[in-house]
């Protein structure tokens, strides 16, 4: 008799999953088609870092103080920059990234005091060996810049006039003299 | 010009070496067609389930995945592991895809759409529909794989167990029946839903006023019987241990790779559309029309109605095979065969006993 409730049980059961998976087949997919759809990334995504530039004038806050090299603990940053002949604060010239050191632990991005670095929100590297591990992140910058359709800061520029303002243009391209 | 043709193709359809040569080719075209593209259904059902799209990429609802398989496949390299013995390695791949193509002769798919009109067809086709056991197990023995050879073992083991509560329950429908030709099988169905089999056997309308008591009083049980020993014996989830993939490596057929393994996939949805079909015209009346039956003055149209009505039920099985396929966990092996010897024997030789007992009943109601 045991036996007898046992299989009617188990068959209602059986029923029972079959119902639920039924269900399922005819609600909508709710997977996301990667390389054509793509979840938005959240704000405080790590990815590797980038210079931030003034929205306005479109030149990096970055002073190249050093301050975030010294406070990386893998040594994955090295930076260089001049002062623009006419200005009061160093500008960045070249700010190299070893991607494939960094362990993306944000220390550079508290420790600058110019707001100048913060993480990208590139989840999808994809690489050759060895591409990643010298980033040029000013050449990231001048790309983004010219993105959003301004004209990248040259530091190498001979010192701007002060600009009238009925032409409030931020920087001419100039011809980068030979280095 | 269209006269002639008819013509021709009616002369062909009626004279018997080019009619059974068409239906060969035909037969052949279906089970490949079904074998590619029922893959395509699983992978699909499978991603629904869970609610996936299933493959999107290779052509439109990625209906060209299976062609994509296919070249995959062929274009491995064919290779025996050394020390296996070649003939037989080589001979499992043919015997387990043979026997469907036979059976599949011998099963009406419409009034006059049927290969051979065999008095035994049922007989046949499970003297064939048996090979496949003896296929996988010469497969995974030639192979010289321990795990391979074990895991033949148990798909003989599987095999012999619910080979014998199927064949119980197909000589219940044979006792009703009383015939083993498959297309006076369906012709006894005629006349409605509540003709088939599977009611039939609860309630006769046959004989016309109220009717009497059918012959089998545990028609739908029986039927719930023959599905799942169908399930068993085409190796098919959740007793799906012949390859038991992500714990076996591929069961009996570890060793073989692209096209050989291919040959094996294809005669599992092979031996399903056969299972489904046999399930379809036993129980669900083959191609008879649910309500009322289909008028002679139709001809080839009514005919065709019918093979559409036989392919809905056939797919229909199909499908839920899928849905189960994606529904339960895989038994486990004691399970499988408690299952078998403990509840589905019983039950069929109760239901076989009940049967001769009525039959020869005189009829009281």
């Amino acid at each position: 008799m045991n036996l007898v409730t046992e299989t009617f049980s188990g068959f209602l059961s059986l029923l029972t999953g079959l119902r639920i998976t039924i269900k399922e087949f005819f609600s909508p997919v709710i997977t996301t088609q990667y390389p054509h759809q793509t979840l938005p990334i959240p704000k405080r995504f790590r990815g590797h870092i980038e210079l931030k530039w003034n929205e306005e004038t479109g030149k990096p806050n970055c002073t190249s103080c050093n301050i975030c090299a010294k406070a990386c603990p893998s040594d994955c940053i090295v930076l260089d920059g001049i002062k623009p002949a006419g200005e009061k604060t160093k500008t960045v010239t070249t700010y190299h990234l070893n991607y494939t050191l960094c362990s993306l632990c944000s220390l550079c991005v508290e420790a600058c005091p110019f707001d100048a670095i913060q993480h990208s929100n590139r989840y999808n590297l994809a690489s050759v060996p060895n591409q990643w591990n010298d980033m040029d992140l000013v050449q990231r910058y001048k790309d983004q810049v010219i993105r959003v359709g301004k004209t990248p800061y040259d530091p190498y520029a001979p010192a701007a006039v002060p600009a009238p303002a009925a032409a409030p243009v931020v920087a001419t391209p100039a011809v980068q003299p030979a280095q | 010009m269209i006269a002639r043709t008819l013509e021709l193709i009616t002369f062909l359809l009626t004279h018997e070496p080019y009619r059974s040569l068409i239906y060969l080719l035909c037969i052949c075209g279906f089970v490949a067609a079904n074998a590619a593209y029922l893959v395509w259904v699983e992978r699909k059902g499978a991603g629904r389930f869970q609610r996936r799209p299933g493959p999107t990429e290779s052509g439109p609802w990625g209906l060209l995945q299976p062609p994509a398989d296919g070249i995959k496949l062929l274009s491995k390299q064919v290779m025996a592991p050394p020390g296996s013995d070649k003939i037989l390695f080589w001979a499992a791949p043919l015997m387990v895809i043979a026997p469907p193509l036979v059976c599949l002769a011998a099963i009406p798919f419409g009034d006059t759409i049927l290969a051979r009109n065999i008095n035994i067809g049922l007989l046949l086709v499970f003297s064939f529909g048996s090979i496949n056991v003896m296929a996988l197990m010469l497969g995974g023995w030639a192979s010289r794989n321990k795990f391979a050879i074990i895991s033949s073992a148990r798909v003989v083991s599987q095999n012999v167990a619910y080979e014998i509560p199927m064949l119980l329950v197909v000589i219940t429908m044979i006792m009703v029946t009383g015939t083993m030709n498959l297309q006076e099988v369906i012709i006894q169905q005629a006349g409605g839903f509540w003709n088939w089999n599977i009611l039939r056997g609860i309630w006769d309308f046959s004989g016309g006023g109220w009717g009497h008591i059918g012959g089998n009083l545990l028609a739908p049980i029986t039927f719930l019987i023959f599905y799942t020993c169908m399930l068993a014996e085409t190796n098919r989830a959740p007793f799906d241990m012949a390859e038991a993939e992500s714990e076996l490596v591929a069961g009996a057929f570890t060793e073989y790779g692209g096209m050989g393994f291919g040959v094996f996939f294809m005669a599992e949805y092979a031996n399903i559309v056969v299972g489904c079909a046999l399930a379809t015209l036993l129980f669900l009346g083959g191609w008879q029309s649910p309500i009322g039956t289909l008028p002679a003055s139709w001809g080839i149209i009514g005919t065709l109605v019918g093979v559409g009505f036989f392919f809905a039920k056939m797919y229909f099985l199909i499908f839920s095979v899928v849905w189960i396929r994606w529904t339960f966990p895989r038994t486990q092996f004691y399970g499988l065969l408690n299952l078998s010897w403990k509840i589905l024997i019983p039950i069929s030789l109760f239901t076989l006993l009940l049967t001769s007992v009525l039959l020869k009943l005189p009829r009281l109601f």
